[in-house]
């Protein structure tokens, strides 16, 4: 046997005086760390299996598991820390590209954290959002430059196609085949029961989804599996994937052995073969090339739908940003540096793109200064993780925030970051039928519900303590917001000043 | 009437019910205390595989097939649930081969057991139910 070069990273503790060998850890763990022992008559486990995902700790009736991360420890200094070390070992047994999933987990500036929001005392009154009216209801797409009358002074109203979210958030961007049937249940019901927005990811629409499509964001990415007319003019926008936070510049490989059954079928590729997204759109390589897809997509559909332009936040994500605006789109997503994913190489996922904050800064001031803000409307993600993060956002200049992680989160998800083994024990990311069925989605429909509800309140109450009583007067309004602990560069690109200015 | 309805779509084969019913129906105070170091003895039970499993526990049918075939007459129906009276019963297990379900069973004393619906504990809201982790098992009134 050769040398095994890593300690598990996690153990199982087992409280002795509680378990009353129910099996029940046993049953649930697909990673198969718990066994039954005849001979000892007691349950023991292989702790080297574990991912942390927490669910037998969840289940055990009488709380006899917890799981600790282990105190055994390398010869760490602060320059070869024991992740660093693990990962090379890794790599010299495999001779693999590192994969990770979920976001970034580094150590890097969190600016959502460094920013605080203002409250009225005095001079300017709050408002009570319980006894007043508080509008959360947002209107994403093309705003007009002017107001227009027709030849008999009466207001043009006509617009073009516009979303209606009631509160400024959207589930982002998941294939059905990177996460589960129930998974993908779960969000499409609960956009409809809140009046949202979630979106289907690459992998095409199950057909029995189409019937969500007035909640429903379609997209397009380079790999464009379960692209049709019908498709298209099932959702209620189209959304062009160029880019995503947490692998900026790369593509996509969903393996042969996640495209079973109904995933192939709505992909429209055979079973078995790999999913393999390319890195750029092969038809894309300038704004105009982009311009003629936004304007192919309006076309096939009717001129009726939105056509979002999803982009990761990189170096040049301004300049970037102002070319999507003038390609036809009407609303830029982009996607910060710790935007979750299913799968991604290590080293890309930790190491590439910026953070949404002053990508988001930078777009906003950059789309004011060239007098072209109301063109397009910005949907911002990758890591927006609570209601204060959504109001940060919208204060910053954005118009509505993405939550993905956090929606997984809210159906189970325990951010173990072992996406892409496929073997998720919460019926998450998995197409095992018997992992699967661990998501009800009555159950994780309710909890998405609750979670952008209580986002909602939330949102509301913070605003009311500002004195503003809608998301219109709270966008871009970055007075609202002052800094702690940043530099002047920092300040000057989130365009904000710094506490007690 | 509420029963308890099982959906096999959503049973994970968990097995955790029958802990909870064991439990419910022992009296003692914790779960420790009623099941350490000891084969449990369910009213309710997971039949299948990891594929495909279901919960079973008495149907509380309207014209129950026991009833009648109790000997000792320790079974009847009161209120819709069937119940049973373990001082009347002799362990005859006539129950037991009449039952199309297979809800009855012999109890650790030996005379026979069945689902009650939890109305003697756990507050009359059957303990299976409410440890199901994943919505399987459902009571409710239907028509």
């Amino acid at each position: 046997m050769p040398i095994d070069f890593l300690y598990p990273e996690y153990e199982v503790v087992r409280d002795a005086s509680r378990c009353i060998a129910c099996r029940a850890c046993e049953r649930q763990c697909s990673n198969e760390v718990h066994a039954f022992d005849e001979e000892l008559e007691c349950m023991v486990s292989d702790e080297s299996r574990c991912v942390n995902c927490h669910r037998c700790v969840s289940i055990c009736p009488t709380r006899a598991l917890k799981i600790v991360k282990t105190d055994h420890t390398f010869r760490e200094n602060a320059n070869w820390t024991g992740d660093t070390i693990r990962e090379l070992y890794r790599q010299a047994g495999s001779g693999g590209v590192l994969l990770s999933s979920m976001g970034n987990p580094k150590p890097l500036p969190v600016y959502w954290d460094r920013l605080l929001l203002n409250a009225s005392q005095v001079t300017n009154p709050s408002i009570d959002p319980l006894r007043e009216p508080m509008e959360t209801k947002t209107f994403l797409g093309k705003k007009p430059t002017k107001i227009e009358r027709d030849e008999d002074g009466r207001i043009k109203t006509e617009l073009t196609p516009q979303l209606e979210l009631s509160t400024p958030i959207l589930f982002s961007a998941m294939s059905y085949g990177s996460i589960s049937y129930n998974a993908h249940e779960s969000l499409a019901r609960a956009a409809e029961a809140l009046g949202i927005y979630y979106n289907t990811g690459e992998g095409g629409l199950h057909q029995d989804f189409y019937k969500y499509g007035a909640n429903t964001i379609v997209q397009v990415a380079s790999g464009r599996f379960g692209v049709h007319k019908d498709y298209l003019s099932a959702g209620a926008a189209i959304e062009i994937k160029m880019g995503q936070g947490a692998k900026p510049g790369i593509g996509g490989h969903l393996p042969g052995t996640k495209i079973v059954g109904d995933v192939s079928r709505t992909r429209m590729i055979p079973e078995g073969s790999d999913a393999i997204s390319p890195a750029p759109h092969h038809d894309i390589y300038s704004i105009e090339d982009l311009r003629q897809l936004v304007f192919s997509l309006k076309e096939a559909s009717g001129y009726k739908k939105p056509v979002i332009v999803k982009i990761a936040a990189v170096h040049n994500v301004a300049a970037i940003a102002s070319g999507i605006a003038r390609s036809g789109a009407d609303i830029i997503a982009i996607d910060g540096f710790r935007g979750g994913t299913g799968a991604a190489p290590t080293r890309i996922r930790d190491n590439v793109g910026i953070p949404i904050e002053l990508a988001l800064a930078a777009v906003d001031q950059r789309l004011r200064d060239e007098g072209i803000r109301n063109t397009v409307s910005l949907v911002v993600g990758g890591s927006v993780r609570s209601s204060a993060d959504v109001v940060k956002a919208i204060a910053l200049g954005a118009d509505a925030c993405y939550i993905g992680t956090a929606a997984l989160l809210a159906l189970g998800c325990h951010l173990c970051r072992s996406c892409q083994t496929g073997k998720c024990n919460w019926g998450i990311a998995t197409q095992r039928p018997d992992l699967v069925k661990r998501l009800n989605p009555d159950i994780g429909m309710r909890r998405l519900v609750n979670l952008v509800n209580a986002w909602t309140h939330e949102i509301k109450e913070i605003m009311g303590g500002m004195g503003i009583n809608s998301i219109e007067a709270l966008r871009g309004n970055r007075l609202m917001l002052r800094g702690v602990g940043l530099t002047e560069k920092e300040l000057e690109i989130l365009g904000v000043k710094h506490a007690g200015e | 009437m509420k029963r308890v309805y099982v959906d096999e779509k959503w049973c994970l084969g968990c097995h955790l019910c029958e802990y909870y019913c064991a439990f419910a129906n022992s009296g003692r105070s914790s779960m420790v205390k009623a099941l350490k170091n000891r084969k449990i003895h369910p009213r309710i039970r997971i039949e299948g595989d990891n594929q495909i499993s279901f919960a079973v526990s008495c149907r509380h049918c309207t014209d129950p097939i026991c009833v009648k075939s109790c000997i000792a007459g320790a079974l009847s129906v009161e209120e819709g649930v069937v119940r049973i009276d373990e001082e009347k019963c002799v362990g005859c297990e006539t129950c037991v081969l009449v039952c199309p379900y297979g809800a009855l069973m012999p109890s650790e004393s030996g005379v026979m057991q069945k689902c009650e619906l939890c109305i003697e504990n756990a507050g009359g809201k059957p303990a299976c139910v409410a440890g199901c982790p994943n919505k399987a098992i459902i009571f409710e009134e239907r028509a």
